[in-house]
């Protein structure tokens, strides 16, 4: 059963979140009749991970983020994984147990609406192979409750493009949808050029936003940076979300990108999932954020 | 005929003048300092390369294992570093400063930890 909640009772109702981010064309109201819903992205999880003195709580990280997606008053009525399930190894057999182990793990979450897409950890080395034989498609849409999400798979490609084939495809997609279509893209990593001297770009990916300028809504949500970052190109927001098995520096902060230690006094610090909700009164979308565990 | 060999001539130099081949106004010329670069995973060797400004370079690049990318976005240059074919890229450096490269074709685990930098000196 589904029922409305406004923004005030659903971080009553979630308890445990933290940071609120305003997202979308602000002053342009739902339309009339559309029921509003919440779902969850989780992101960058690097199942198989293994560096004490990154996180020692490697092999709990995610059991806890489930616990905690789990113990949440309402529950989501999906759940988007963007990408990164899995750290990568050159043994495909030790890939398909990773993957393996981290879909029993996401099996345990009570919502059984559960969506997923490659990191370039999960597909890089193998074009996705691997990844096919555990999840369905890399790349594709759905509809849930008159919005219409579209995932991108920007890292099968080891290049880190989209490519040509698939562009045209999210051009017909595109094509299929009402200019005033509300739109919300999944990716790993961000389309824009965020730092590409620390990979964090898509090659292409100026091609897919160029696709989708034409639409009035449009919210891009991903992963690959493992920390918060929200930008906007023209009218579109990309907001990035935190990771669960550890953090990166703010973008070209540090002369390297390198991860960050894990901290005694402030464990899963940087660690962390987000809501996004539908129900605004000015704006698209309400972007809540939560740490690992309840603590 | 004649015409027609100087018209092949003529179009076969300015293909390869603008693909940057060794030929063409200001282009790299016997001379020219060539910098070979292998690539391993997970590393560059060299990984710090130092320029100078104005002057041409070759930048000559080798893969000893798989695929690699060669990326540095503030000098604006690139390529895939493949095993077993060569890629080079041409280049005067008309700015000093420090740049960092990277690999931008993911290799494994420590492909981001595959860096190096280009240092322009005055």
């Amino acid at each position: 059963m589904n029922r409305e909640i406004d923004r005030r009772e659903f971080l009553k109702l979630a308890g445990i979140g933290s940071v609120v981010f305003a997202s979308g064309l602000h002053g342009m109201a739902y339309a009339a009749g559309k029921e509003d819903f919440f779902f969850i992205q989780m992101s960058d999880s690097h199942w198989g991970f293994n560096d004490p003195r990154i996180n020692p709580d490697a092999k709990i990280t995610l059991k806890k983020a489930v616990e905690t997606v789990n113990s949440l008053t309402t529950q989501p009525d999906f759940i988007m994984f963007t990408g990164d399930l899995t750290h990568t190894t050159d043994d495909g057999k030790e890939r398909r147990k990773r993957l393996s182990e981290f879909r029993d793990i996401v099996s345990n979450l009570k919502v059984k609406d559960v969506r997923f897409m490659p990191g370039e950890h999960d597909a890089s080395l193998d074009n996705g192979a691997a990844y096919l034989e555990y999840f369905e498609k890399t790349h594709y849409t759905f509809q849930h409750k008159g919005v219409n999400f579209i995932v991108i798979d920007n890292v099968s490609d080891p290049t880190g493009s989209i490519g040509d084939s698939q562009l045209q495809w999210l051009g017909t997609e595109l094509g299929k949808l009402d200019k005033d279509a509300r739109i919300v893209v999944f990716t790993h990593r961000p389309l824009f050029d965020l730092a590409p001297s620390w990979d964090w770009a898509t090659r292409d990916g100026a091609k897919a936003i160029d696709l989708l300028m034409p639409f009035r809504s449009v919210t891009v949500f991903y992963g690959h940076i493992h920390q918060e970052n929200h930008h906007v190109t023209g009218h579109i927001p990309h907001h990035s979300a935190k990771g669960l098995m550890y953090p990166l520096p703010a973008p070209l902060s540090l002369p390297k990108k390198v991860q960050l230690p894990w901290d005694p006094a402030t464990p899963y610090k940087g660690l962390g999932f987000r809501s996004i909700s539908t129900k605004m009164t000015y704006g698209d979308y309400t972007v809540t954020e939560y740490p690992v565990t309840k603590g | 005929m004649r015409l027609l060999r100087k018209a092949a001539a003529f179009f076969f130099l300015l293909v390869v003048w603008l693909m940057g081949g060794p030929v063409g106004p200001g282009a790299h010329a016997g001379s020219e300092k060539v910098i070979k670069i292998t690539a391993k995973r997970f590393e560059y060797n060299p990984s710090t390369i130092t320029l100078k400004k104005g002057e041409p370079v070759t930048l000559e690049f080798a893969s000893l294992d798989r695929p690699h990318g060669f990326n540095s976005p503030g000098l604006g240059i690139r390529t895939d570093i493949l095993p077993g074919k060569a890629s080079t890229i041409h280049l005067t450096p008309d700015k000093a400063g420090t740049f960092p490269f990277h690999c931008d074709l993911f290799c494994g685990d420590g492909h981001e930890n595959m860096t190096g930098e280009i240092i322009v000196t005055e």
